[in-house]
């Protein structure tokens, strides 16, 4: 019944120089799940965080996210978007004083059946512009497989130092 | 800025979880609607599980319910909540019933994503704490849900039964997975 140890490191990497984008292509279909587990600091307090996957860039994204800051909590909608918005609706990476911690899953990317769930947390300390938690579950109306996704911000470059590492989860 | 291609051993100091200490147990994926899903005979070799899917149900808004081993007592299930609609944040609480704890929902539109640990499962010195990341996007509609639940029962954890009076559709999928 068990199928052993799962959990690879599949690729990661630590930005030795500021970046405006972060690519993971060729990504091996033989996993279940994707964690991207992700360390960001942008050059301004503004940046949001994006993911398009397989190079689509069209509008086939979409949001749905709850938040705290610390004094309130939120939520929010955002539909027919050109990515996924993974940080940006309440909270965005700092520029200084720490770093925003983003975990994103991507749930079951390699099967050609479904649409494309992903689930994301987020934190951020605070000193920063807009610190607090934010969680989203978001889509990618597409049922192919997943094979590359960007990483990008709106206003910024990734800083020096940010940290991206892409694990996958294989079931039995 | 170069691609990142193929298998790299990771750069950061530490893993999530060490190696080998995290291992796929069983996989349940539906081909054909079913009105529940269980994990049996689960090894009490690990410290923590942890189920990961994705899903849909018939209908709108039906609760998924999780039930431990055989416990039908409704008292012994309790959860709160924290959704967030797309408008608004609010919370709730409430007692479990016959089939277990309020989980999360299913949706005929979109799909449930989930992700739940159970910690402690073997333990029988104390109850058992469920935490739940779950929420569904339809592009215009959605909810997410972060659920704390609790199950009163000291015993060890041998089964699970995830259940829906709407059924799970077909591509919903299970996966269980322990932690040592």
């Amino acid at each position: 019944m068990t199928a052993g140890a799962t959990y690879t490191s599949i690729a990661s990497t630590t930005l030795s120089s500021a970046a405006s984008s972060v690519t993971f292509s060729s990504i091996s279909g033989a996993y279940t799940d994707l964690v991207l587990v992700s360390v960001v600091i942008c050059a301004t307090d503004s940046a949001n965080q994006r993911m398009t996957v397989n190079g689509s860039t069209t509008a086939l994204y979409s949001t749905t996210r709850i938040s705290g800051n610390g004094s309130t909590t939120a939520s929010g909608r955002y539909s027919g978007l050109n990515y996924y918005l993974l940080t940006g609706g309440a909270i965005n990476p700092p520029s200084t004083n720490g770093s925003q911690i983003i975990i994103t899953n991507l749930m079951n990317y390699s099967n050609t059946t479904t649409d494309k769930t992903i689930l994301v947390k987020a934190g951020n300390p605070t000193g920063s512009t807009y610190p607090g938690i934010e969680y989203n579950v978001e889509l990618y109306r597409s049922t192919s497989a997943i094979s590359s996704f960007v990483l990008t911000t709106d206003a910024a470059n990734f800083s020096i130092g940010c940290t991206f590492s892409l694990y996958g989860i294989a079931a039995a | 800025m170069t691609p990142i291609l193929g298998i790299m051993a990771s750069q950061i100091s530490g893993h999530l979880v060490a190696p080998n200490n995290y291992e796929s147990i069983a996989t349940v994926a539906v081909t054909t609607a079913v009105s529940s899903i269980t994990f049996s005979s689960i090894p009490g070799t690990y410290k923590d599980l942890q189920i990961r899917g994705v899903g849909k149900a018939v209908s709108s808004g039906i609760w998924v319910t999780l039930k431990m081993n055989s416990d039908t007592t409704s008292g012994n299930y309790y959860a709160h909540r924290l959704l967030g609609n797309g408008t608004a944040a609010s919370f709730g609480n409430n007692v479990g019933s016959s089939a277990g704890i309020d989980f999360t929902t299913f949706y005929p539109t979109g799909s449930t994503a989930f992700v739940t640990d159970i910690l402690d499962y073997t333990s029988t010195n104390k109850a058992k704490t469920v935490r739940t990341l779950s929420g569904y996007d339809a592009n215009g509609s959605g909810e997410f849900n972060y659920m704390s639940g609790y199950w009163a029962g000291t015993s060890a954890i041998t089964t699970l039964t995830f259940g829906n009076t709407a059924n799970f559709e077909q591509y919903t999928h299970f996966a269980l997975y322990g932690v040592k």
